[in-house]
C-alpha cells in the first residue's frame, strides 16, 4: 500500500518566499524612479487583492486560469521539458469553447461538458506538433512552441473573425448560451462553478504524478533519463503524454475563460480577455516549485496581484502591466539557487 | 563519417528547400504587385535584428552561456532606444542607447549566471517574462500613452541610397559584425578562450584565464549586439514602438542559432532566409491587393515567418553538437 502523506515544504516556501520578496522590492525600485509611492501602491494593491471577501473570490477569478497553465509547463519540467506552449494551446481552448458554447445548442448539463472537453481536445492536439517535432526530428521544444504560440495567435484571431465572430459586433465571438455557461459563485464577483473542474483537474495530475505507475515513470524520464532507459521506460511516450497532458491543462485554461468567466462569456476578437495568460502561467509554475498542489497556491498569489493591480493603478496610476514584470523579476530571482545560502550566510555573521 | 555525410546532406536539402521558398514567394510577390527590390529591401530590414541578436548569441552560447531572454532584450532595448533618441535630439544616439542597455541586460545575464550560478533556461526565460510586463509598464510610465508610441519623425534612422537599393548603415553593420565574429571565434586567441571556456572550462582556468571573466564579457557582447538590433526595430523600421514589436523575433533569432550551429556566417544566412519571409508577410499584410482577394489571408499571410522557420528548422537540424560545458555555471575546486 502507498501511504499518502501531506509533506510540509519548508525549503521551497522559503526559497519562494525570498524569492517573491526580491521581486517585489525590486519591483517598489522602478516605481521610485519613476516617481511613484510604492507604499501606497501595495497598500491598495494587497487591499484590492485581499481586502473583502468578493475581492479574495475575484482573485481566485483570476488565479484559475493560471492553476491550468502552470501545469502545462509545471509537468513539462517534471519530464525533462520546457514547454512554453501553454499561450497558443490556451487560445485553442478558447476557440473550442466558443465553438461550442456559443454556436451549438445542446441540452443543460451536457452542453457545458462538451464545451469543455472540446475545448481541452483543441489544446491536446494544438500540442501534439510540438511534440512530434520535439520527438522525431529533435527540435526544442522552446522554438518549436513560440511558433506554435504565434502561429495560433492569427489562427485563432481569423475564426473568432470570420467564423465566430457575433452578428452586429465585430470585436468579439458569440457569447457563450447559458446552458453553456457555468453557474456564477457570487453576485459582486466573476467565480464560477468552473474553478472545481480546475481544482479537480490540478489534483488529478497531482495523483497521477505521484500516485501511479506513469506518474513516476514520467518524473523518472525527467529527473534521470539513463535510469529511466535502463528501467525500459519509453522515453518519447513520456514526453508524448507530457505535452498531451500539458495541452488538456491549457486547453481548460482558455475554456475557463469563455464558459466559466462572466461578464463577456465570450472571446475577443484582439483575444485581449485570453492573452498572456500562458506565459504568466511559466511564473506561477516556478513560484510553485512546478508542483500542480504548490501552483494551486501561487496563482492565488499572482491571482491576487493581477487584481490588486487594478485597485493600484486606480488608485495611485501604477500601470498594472508592472505585475507582470514584478512576476518576471521572481522568476529569475528563483533561477538563482545561491541567493538563499548567500543570504543565510549573511544573517548567521 | 557516414553521419557526417548526412548530416551535410540535411543541411543542403535545407538550404535547398529554403531557396524553393524563396523562389515561390519571389512570384508571389510578383502577383500582388510588389516589386522584388522593394521585398529584397524590407528582407534586409527584417534580417538585420535577427542577425545581430543571433550573431551575439553564438558568441556566448560558444562560451557557454545560454541566454534564451533575446525576446525580452529586443523589447526593452526597442523601448530604451526610442527614449534615447528623443532624450538626444537623435537617431543614431538612440541606437546606442539601446545597445548599452543590451550590454547592460547581457552583463547583469552574465553575472547572474557565473555567480549566482543560476539556471540560465530560466533567467532567461524571467527576462522575456519580465519584459513582457515591463515594456507596457514603461510605455505607461513615461509617455502616459497605453501599449503604443510614435516618435517624431526626424528621429527615425533613416537608409541611406546605395547603388544596390535603400540599405540602412545598421544592416552593413550587422554582416561585418558576422564576418568579425567569425574572425574573432576562429581565428584569434581570444576566441580560442572563449571556445575552450564552452567546451572545457577547466581546461582554461589552468591555464591561467579566468572564466567567469571570459563568460561575463561574451554575455555582454551578445546583449550588446541584441540591444543594438532592438533599437534598430523601432528607431529603422517601424518608425514607433509597440509593446508587441518583437513579435517572436528573439525566438526566431534563437532558431538561427540553433540551425547554425553556432557559426556566425551561417547565422547571418539563416537571419536572411528568415527575414526574407518575414519581410514577405510583411509587404504582402501591407498590400491593398489582398485584402481585395482573399480578406481572411492577411492572417495566414501573418504566420508565413513562423512557420518558415519551423520548416526550415526542422529539415536542416540534424544532430548539431553543442559545447559540452553549455549553460553550465563553472567553479573553481
Amino acid at each position: 500500500m502507498r501511504r499518502f502523506e501531506i509533506p510540509v515544504p519548508v525549503r521551497p516556501l522559503v526559497q519562494s518566499s525570498v524569492a517573491v520578496s526580491i521581486g517585489l522590492l525590486v519591483g517598489a525600485l522602478f516605481m521610485i524612479i519613476f516617481g511613484y509611492d510604492p507604499i501606497r501602491a501595495y497598500y491598495s494593491l494587497f487591499m484590492g487583492a485581499f481586502g473583502s471577501i468578493p475581492d479574495f473570490v475575484e482573485t481566485i477569478a483570476f488565479a484559475t486560469p493560471l492553476m491550468l497553465t502552470a501545469i502545462t509547463f509545471a509537468i513539462g519540467v517534471k519530464t525533462g521539458l520546457f514547454n512554453i506552449g501553454a499561450e497558443g494551446q490556451m487560445y485553442l481552448g478558447a476557440i473550442g469553447a466558443v465553438a461550442v458554447g456559443g454556436a451549438i445548442t445542446l441540452p443543460a448539463g451536457l452542453h457545458v461538458a462538451a464545451a469543455t472537453v472540446f475545448a481541452m481536445l483543441l489544446g491536446a492536439i494544438w500540442s501534439l506538433p510540438a511534440a512530434f517535432l520535439k520527438i522525431r526530428m529533435g527540435v526544442h521544444e522552446v522554438v518549436s512552441t513560440i511558433m506554435f504560440n504565434w502561429i495560433a495567435f492569427h489562427f485563432a484571431i481569423y475564426l473568432a473573425i470570420y467564423y465566430l465572430a457575433e452578428p452586429g459586433r465585430a470585436e468579439r465571438t458569440l457569447p457563450a448560451l447559458p446552458s453553456a455557461q457555468y453557474p456564477r459563485l457570487m453576485e459582486e464577483a466573476t467565480l464560477t462553478a468552473v474553478i472545481f473542474v480546475v481544482l479537480a483537474f490540478c489534483i488529478g495530475v497531482y495523483v497521477l504524478l505521484w500516485g501511479t505507475r506513469v506518474g513516476y515513470e514520467l518524473r523518472l524520464a525527467g529527473t534521470n533519463p539513463d535510469a529511466a532507459r535502463y528501467a525500459g521506460v519509453s522515453s518519447w511516450r513520456m514526453m508524448l503524454l507530457s505535452f498531451v497532458i500539458g495541452g488538456f491543462a491549457a486547453g481548460l485554461a482558455g475554456a475557463s475563460q469563455i464558459i466559466g468567466r462572466p461578464p463577456a462569456w465570450s472571446l475577443y476578437a484582439t483575444l485581449g480577455n485570453v492573452i498572456t495568460l500562458g506565459f504568466d502561467g511559466i511564473g506561477v509554475a516556478l513560484i510553485g516549485r512546478n508542483h500542480p498542489i504548490g501552483g494551486i497556491f501561487a496563482a492565488v498569489f499572482y491571482g491576487g496581484l493581477a487584481h490588486g493591480g487594478r485597485y493600484m493603478e486606480y488608485d495611485v496610476g501604477v500601470s498594472s502591466e508592472l505585475v507582470r514584470a514584478i512576476n518576471g523579476l521572481i522568476v529569475i530571482a528563483l533561477a538563482l539557487p545561491e541567493i538563499i545560502a548567500i543570504i543565510r550566510r549573511r544573517l548567521k555573521r | 563519417m557516414k553521419t557526417l555525410m548526412r548530416l551535410r546532406g540535411k543541411r543542403i536539402v535545407g538550404f535547398l528547400l529554403a531557396l524553393v521558398i524563396i523562389i515561390i514567394l519571389g512570384y508571389g510577390v510578383e502577383w500582388a504587385g510588389l516589386g522584388v527590390a522593394g521585398l529584397v529591401e524590407t528582407g534586409l530590414l527584417a534580417m538585420t535584428p535577427l542577425a545581430l541578436a543571433a550573431v551575439g548569441e553564438c558568441i556566448n552560447q560558444k562560451s557557454g552561456v545560454v541566454n534564451i531572454g533575446l525576446e525580452g532584450i529586443l523589447l526593452i532595448t526597442a523601448v530604451t532606444g526610442v527614449r534615447g533618441a528623443e532624450l538626444f535630439g537623435d537617431g543614431y544616439l538612440g541606437l546606442l542607447t539601446g545597445l548599452l542597455m543590451g550590454a547592460v541586460i547581457g552583463f547583469l545575464f552574465g553575472i547572474v549566471s557565473v555567480y549566482g550560478r543560476a539556471d540560465q533556461v530560466v533567467a532567461g526565460m524571467g527576462i522575456n517574462l519580465f519584459a513582457l510586463g515591463f515594456v507596457p509598464y514603461l510605455l505607461m510610465a513615461i509617455w502616459a500613452f497605453p501599449g503604443i508610441h510614435i516618435f517624431p519623425p526626424e528621429l527615425k534612422v533613416h537608409p541611406m541610397y546605395t547603388p544596390f537599393g535603400q540599405l540602412n548603415a545598421v544592416t552593413i553593420l550587422a554582416i561585418i559584425v558576422s564576418v568579425l565574429a567569425h574572425v574573432l571565434l576562429h581565428k584569434t586567441l581570444l576566441g580560442l578562450r572563449i571556445k575552450a571556456a564552452g567546451e572545457k572550462p577547466e581546461a582554461v582556468d589552468v591555464a591561467g584565464v579566468r572564466v567567469d571573466r571570459i563568460r561575463i564579457l561574451t554575455s555582454t557582447l551578445g546583449g550588446a549586439l541584441c540591444g543594438l538590433g532592438g533599437a534598430f526595430l523601432s528607431l529603422a523600421w517601424f518608425g514607433g514602438m509597440v509593446k508587441e514589436i518583437s513579435a517572436g523575433r528573439g525566438f526566431i533569432a534563437l532558431a538561427c542559432v540553433v540551425f547554425a550551429g553556432l557559426e556566425p556566417l551561417l547565422a547571418l544566412a539563416a537571419a536572411f532566409i528568415f527575414g526574407f519571409a518575414e519581410g514577405f508577410a510583411f509587404s504582402v499584410a501591407v498590400t491593398p491587393e489582398i485584402k481585395r482577394v482573399m480578406p481572411g489571408a492577411f492572417y495566414f499571410v501573418n504566420m508565413i515567418p513562423y512557420v518558415t522557420t519551423l520548416t526550415v528548422v526542422t529539415i536542416a537540424i540534424g544532430r548539431r553538437r553543442f559545447p559540452s560545458a553549455s549553460g553550465k555555471p563553472y567553479t573553481r575546486e
